[in-house]
């Protein structure tokens, strides 16, 4: 069990974005979060695993909180979170982040295995540096496969992973996420603004400025996102009601 | 051959227990531990033991030369010329490391001066590991490179220093003819008060000819490193130089590079960053389970190619 109690996040600037985030998520199952462009999802990934540290609240993973450790020993219990942004190297390989994400030496067969969930040829990519040379489809898919590759993993943070990933490649991620799923041990949460991902969500958490503003089983919440219901306001022009 | 010449040689070149395959020279300080010519490879030494002409027969292919020097003790002051003349059509690998031991309390130093004279069409890679090991005095190694490619040509120069060399000062001189290329990937780490000064210069006198230069670097510590090159487009012409150094600590690195264009065809560009460890690589490498300094240290690694 992942449990939030008012989480809260002040940007250095002084800016609050995360305004007391409350919610808890089961082993076994797929959380989607979704929400307005500058709502908070990244925060509020990044205050899970670490990245940030939170001003104000409590993050329990199995009763075990999270908020007074480091993004090192975060990930050693098991958080794992694949960036928004992929981040580039100069000289570092898939293989070798991929090694670093298993913990140990891989066969080119285990990579084989995980790339395949994200669409890559192993053959065509494990020697390749993770440079500014990778477009951002290949990239995006190899941080994914970063965190897929993650054996000792417990809570999965996925921040919307479809996006510039070709349709083919978003099949094999759902699928991969489904298994996941299946292994019943982990907890599992995706930042995403896709249908199809929030189709298959358990359950669904809206943010907005900063805060849950809806929450529950995917199927009753879907329904009322499709229906487009606008939420915030613009302190300049009032255009939204 | 003492036993530290040959840890050396196993940490700038592979050496082994065997020996080397292929034609070798080895200078151990300031004198020839061995050598040994093959059919298309001759080495003869020059008079006086001042160094060696290495020609290499048109036409050789897939040969391998290597031409290590090594100074295993304090208070050698090494000066060596080295000639390599490479026929016509060649395609050859020449390994040159350099090792530097002291224990006593003088400095040693070694100075490599490295001429380079490619045929038509004749193709070098060209590796060179620099390393210091002891604790003794000051170790010094200040290569100086002399190429001439004539039309076609191709040099491929690697070269990497890490750690242990306490003062070096690389210079590089090149005339590029008509199609010719200029290869250069440098890496150096520098750590405690050590210091490190690249000085490029070269000239593309012929048409589509191209250099491209890519130095790598890491200052550690109170380290120093300087790195200057020119590169010069006397005709329609292809040059691009990279210098990408990380900071460490109180690292220092001054960088000024220089381009130019005496022809309207010419088409040259400079590329150069020095900072720190990308604060979100370590980040990235954190999500993963590593230490904030082992993330530092796999960046750098990685960055080194070491
Ligand atoms: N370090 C920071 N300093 C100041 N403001 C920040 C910082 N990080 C994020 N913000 C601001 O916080 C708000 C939320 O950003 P966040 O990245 O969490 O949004 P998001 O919901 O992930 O948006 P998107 O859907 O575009 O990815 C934005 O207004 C952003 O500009
Ligand atoms: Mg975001």
């Amino acid at each position: 069990m992942f449990k939030l109690e008012n989480v809260k996040w002040t940007a250095e600037d002084g800016a609050e974005i995360l305004k007391g985030i409350d919610f808890e998520v089961e082993e076994g199952t797929l959380t989607v979060i979704t929400g307005p462009n500058g709502s908070g999802k990244t925060s509020l990934a990044k205050v899970i695993a670490g990245v940030e540290k939170i001003t104000e609240g409590s993050m329990k993973l199995d009763d075990v909180e999270l908020a007074d450790k480091d993004i090192t020993e975060r990930a050693k219990m098991g958080v794992a979170y694949a960036f928004q942004q992929p981040v580039r190297f100069k000289g570092i390989t898939v293989r070798d982040l991929i090694e670093l994400a298993d913990g140990s030496k891989v066969e080119e067969m285990d990579v084989c295995r995980i790339m395949n969930k994200v669409g890559l040829c192993t053959q065509d990519y494990i020697d390749r540096e993770v440079n500014d040379s990778l477009s951002g489809g290949e990239i995006k898919r190899i941080e994914i496969a970063t965190v897929l590759a993650r054996k000792d993993a417990k809570l999965l943070v996925f921040d919307e992973p479809e996006a510039g990933i070709d349709l083919w490649s978003f099949n094999g991620l759902v699928e991969a996420f489904e298994e996941l799923k299946s292994e019943k041990d982990k907890v599992l949460i995706v930042i995403s603004h896709q249908e199809r991902l929030l189709e298959i969500a358990d359950n669904i958490i809206v943010i907005d400025g900063g805060l849950v503003r809806q929450a529950g089983k995917g199927s009753e919440v879907l329904p009322t996102l499709m229906h487009g219901e606008v939420v915030g306001d613009c302190p300049v022009g009032k255009v939204r009601d | 051959m003492d036993k530290i010449t040959e840890s050396l040689l196993k940490l700038v070149s592979d050496w082994t227990e065997d020996g080397y395959k292929g034609a070798f020279n080895i200078r151990e300080n300031g004198g020839c531990a061995g050598r040994m010519s093959t059919d298309n490879i001759k080495i003869e030494p020059k008079e006086g033991g001042s160094g060696i002409d290495i020609y290499i027969a048109p036409g050789t292919k897939d040969e391998k030369v290597y031409i290590p020097a090594c100074i295993s003790k304090s208070g050698v002051d090494d000066l060596v010329y080295n000639d390599f003349h490479v026929g016509e059509d060649a395609d050859v690998t020449i390994v040159a490391g350099c090792g530097v031991h002291t224990d006593g309390e003088e400095e040693s130093s070694h100075n490599g001066i490295h001429r380079f004279f490619l045929e038509k069409n004749a193709k070098v890679r060209y590796e060179e590991k620099h390393v210091g090991t002891g604790e003794g005095g000051q170790r010094k190694i200040d290569p100086v490179t002399d190429v001439d490619l004539k039309e076609g040509a191709v040099l491929e120069m690697d070269t990497i220093q890490i750690g242990g060399v306490d003062h070096s000062v690389r210079t590089t001189r090149g005339k590029l003819g008509k199609d010719a290329k200029l290869y250069i990937r440098e890496s150096i780490m520098t750590d405690g008060n050590e210091y490190a000064k690249t000085d490029f210069d070269v000239v593309m006198e012929g048409e589509d000819s191209g250099v491209d230069l890519i130095s790598r670097s890491v200052a550690k510590d109170d380290s120093y490193q300087e790195y200057h090159s020119k590169i010069n487009g006397n005709a329609r012409c292809v040059g691009h130089s990279e210098c990408d150094a990380i900071l460490v600590g109180n690292g220092k690195v001054n960088a000024a590079p220089e381009l130019f264009a005496g022809d309207l065809d010419a088409s040259l560009i400079h590329e150069a960053a020095i900072g720190k460890v990308a604060g979100e690589q370590i980040l990235k490498l954190r999500t993963l389970g590593l230490t904030e300094e082992e993330a530092e240290q796999k960046i750098i690694n990685g960055f080194l190619g070491a």
